[in-house]
């Protein structure tokens, strides 16, 4: 597995190549439909997370000292971006996602180019996932 | 006013021609609000850079050109809106004050009793839902909900049964901002005041649309929002029929809404100003003026033509699609604004939203503050194009294939 750093730099390079946000949201959509399906019976509300105008479950597990994410969203482009989260943060330990500082979202102009809504529904994921990364530490 | 064709029209709205990520605006969220025309801006900036001054409270030369533009713009609204007089006419923030004000006044002016009812129109926005909700937990009132059919259109038929002997007031939009759909608000006003009950009527995103007569709609209160009427945010207004105004007691104390203060006894000033405590929007207010001159030209003949046109295409484009489902399908389209609620098999409205963002075109996602309308039709949002007089059929094809290549990546 390569380390936090490189994922995430892997993550700003794939999307370096899009100059239009179309292609951007092509790309996403595309990491959407591809995301792993997420168990039904896990869409409860205790895993809905706030804030967002799409509704996005979380579901977390401490699995042999590291954290594994599992996400939904009945919206894809929010599934798109689910999955890059989950692509850099699964099978990592609490204390390396607690330690973090989020970059990659906004190298990759995903926070100030969405719409404030979705930029609130995508802070309140973020801010889902340090939080448990920090409850388990 | 001469008559002034569309491109004359829109080049007084320089917003039109503002560019989103290298695009060219298409600027399709009216309801939610409208564009400001030069006119409104110009009055706006004079009333701050000129005849900037409080209100009814000095004698200097400026004070008194300010309250002028002031009190001759209520004048200016209770004629549009063919109020009997500029006293019926309160200033406010907006049609959520407004419906606010109403609702606190009635509560104060012990105008219910335990067990009286509200009746709410299924499609109202949050603001004609919300205030009544409050005041009626406080005072124990029953809130009964008139209902729509599948189509969006009242069940006028249930009026009747839903109205008691306890019912005080109807709550009621002149149109739906989801549905767009008209309101019969004559025929309800009738039927409710058969029963004595009270019609307030949200004007909000009829105002814009439709020559407007509160004596010919007969309700006895109406309000609107300034800022989906082409003028300043932060103005509105209550309407209500003078008797009714002059029964109910003062919305919020302090300075300007008194007739004299004491420390044993203080009265207050007639109608309107008991209604308006406070600083009023000094700048905004004015720009009324020009924004219903606004509303005025764009009701003329060749604007109102390419509406129908717009409408008639609209409705046509969705009702052929598969895919789409539309919100507020009346058997007659002329009981229809050019507001257009949607939903897509396959594909989410915010996803929809944001696709369409960036081919520049602002529409509205989600659940446009009319959640129980949202759960009555079974959705969790749906996407709103909200069309205004100045918009074109050229900008109506473009929403189209816009929305179609969308449709396209999504699915
Ligand atoms: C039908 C309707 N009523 C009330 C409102 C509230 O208006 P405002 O926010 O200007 O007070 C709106 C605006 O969204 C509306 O569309």
């Amino acid at each position: 597995m390569s380390s936090l750093a490189e994922t995430k730099a892997a993550v700003v390079e794939e999307f370096s190549m899009f100059d239009e946000w179309l292609d951007k949201y092509e790309y996403l959509i595309e990491l959407g439909k591809n995301l792993e399906v997420f168990p039904v019976e896990l869409k409860t509300d205790e895993r809905l997370i706030k804030g967002c105008q799409s509704r996005v479950w979380l579901d977390t597990q401490v699995q042999d000292g590291v954290l594994r994410f599992r996400a939904d969203s009945d919206a894809i482009i929010t599934k798109g971006i689910i999955s890059l989260l989950i692509r850099v943060y699964d099978g990592r330990s609490a204390q390396e996602i607690a330690a973090d500082n989020f970059d990659f979202v906004e190298q990759i102009g995903l926070r100030e180019n969405l719409s404030p809504t979705r930029a609130n529904g995508l802070n309140s994921m973020i801010e889902t996932i340090r939080k448990e990364a920090e409850r388990n530490v | 006013m001469h008559l002034m064709d569309i491109d004359q029209i829109r080049s007084q709205f320089p917003q039109l021609k503002e560019k989103v990520y290298g695009r060219q605006l298409v600027y399709l969220d009216n309801a939610a609000t409208s564009l400001r025309p030069v006119s409104v801006a110009e009055k706006w900036a004079e009333m701050s850079l000129r005849h900037n001054s409080n209100l009814h409270r000095a004698v200097h030369k400026t004070a008194v050109d300010a309250t002028e533009e002031y009190e001759s713009t209520r004048a200016a609204v209770a004629a549009f809106i063919g109020a009997a007089a500029p006293e019926e006419i309160v200033f406010t923030s907006g049609t959520t004050q407004s419906s606010n004000l109403l609702a606190s006044c009635l509560e104060h002016g012990n105008f219910f009793a335990e067990g009286d009812e509200i009746l709410i129109c299924e499609a109202e926005h949050h603001s004609n839902i919300v205030p009544w909700q409050m005041v009626a937990a406080r005072k124990g009132l029953k809130i009964k909900v008139l209902p729509i059919d599948d189509r969006g259109q009242i069940l006028i038929s249930e009026l009747g049964n839903l109205l008691t002997p306890r019912t005080k007031i109807c709550a009621v939009a002149q149109a739906s901002n989801v549905l767009g759909i008209i309101n019969p608000i004559r025929k309800i006003a009738d039927i409710c005041h058969a029963n004595g009950t009270l019609v307030f009527v949200d004007g909000a995103q009829g105002i814009p649309h439709l020559p407007t007569d509160v004596k010919e709609m007969d309700c006895d209160f109406y309000a609107f929002s300034g800022h989906k009427m082409y003028a300043a945010p932060g103005t509105g207004i209550l309407y209500g029929k003078r008797s009714l105004l002059e029964a109910l007691p003062p919305y919020m104390g302090g300075g300007e809404m008194i007739e004299s203060v004491s420390w044993e006894k203080t009265t207050y000033a007639p109608v309107p100003r008991r209604f308006e405590a406070g600083t009023q929007n000094i700048s905004g207010v004015p720009s009324l003026r020009p924004a219903m001159e606004m509303c005025k030209l764009l009701a003329g003949r060749e604007i109102t033509a390419e509406t129908e046109r717009v409408k008639t295409f609209l409705l046509g484009f969705f009702s052929a699609h598969p895919d789409i489902t539309l919100y507020g399908n009346p058997d007659d389209p002329a009981e229809k604004l050019p507001i257009f609620s949607i939903t897509v098999k396959g594909a989410h409205h915010e996803d929809l939203a944001l696709i369409l963002d960036k081919m520049g075109i602002a529409t509205r996602s989600g659940q446009m503050c009319a959640e129980p309308l949202m759960d009555g039709f079974g959705v969790t949002g749906m996407l709103r194009a909200s069309f205004a007089p100045y918009n074109t059929m050229q900008e109506a094809v473009y929403f189209t294939e816009c929305l179609q290549k969308a449709i396209d990546m999504l699915k």
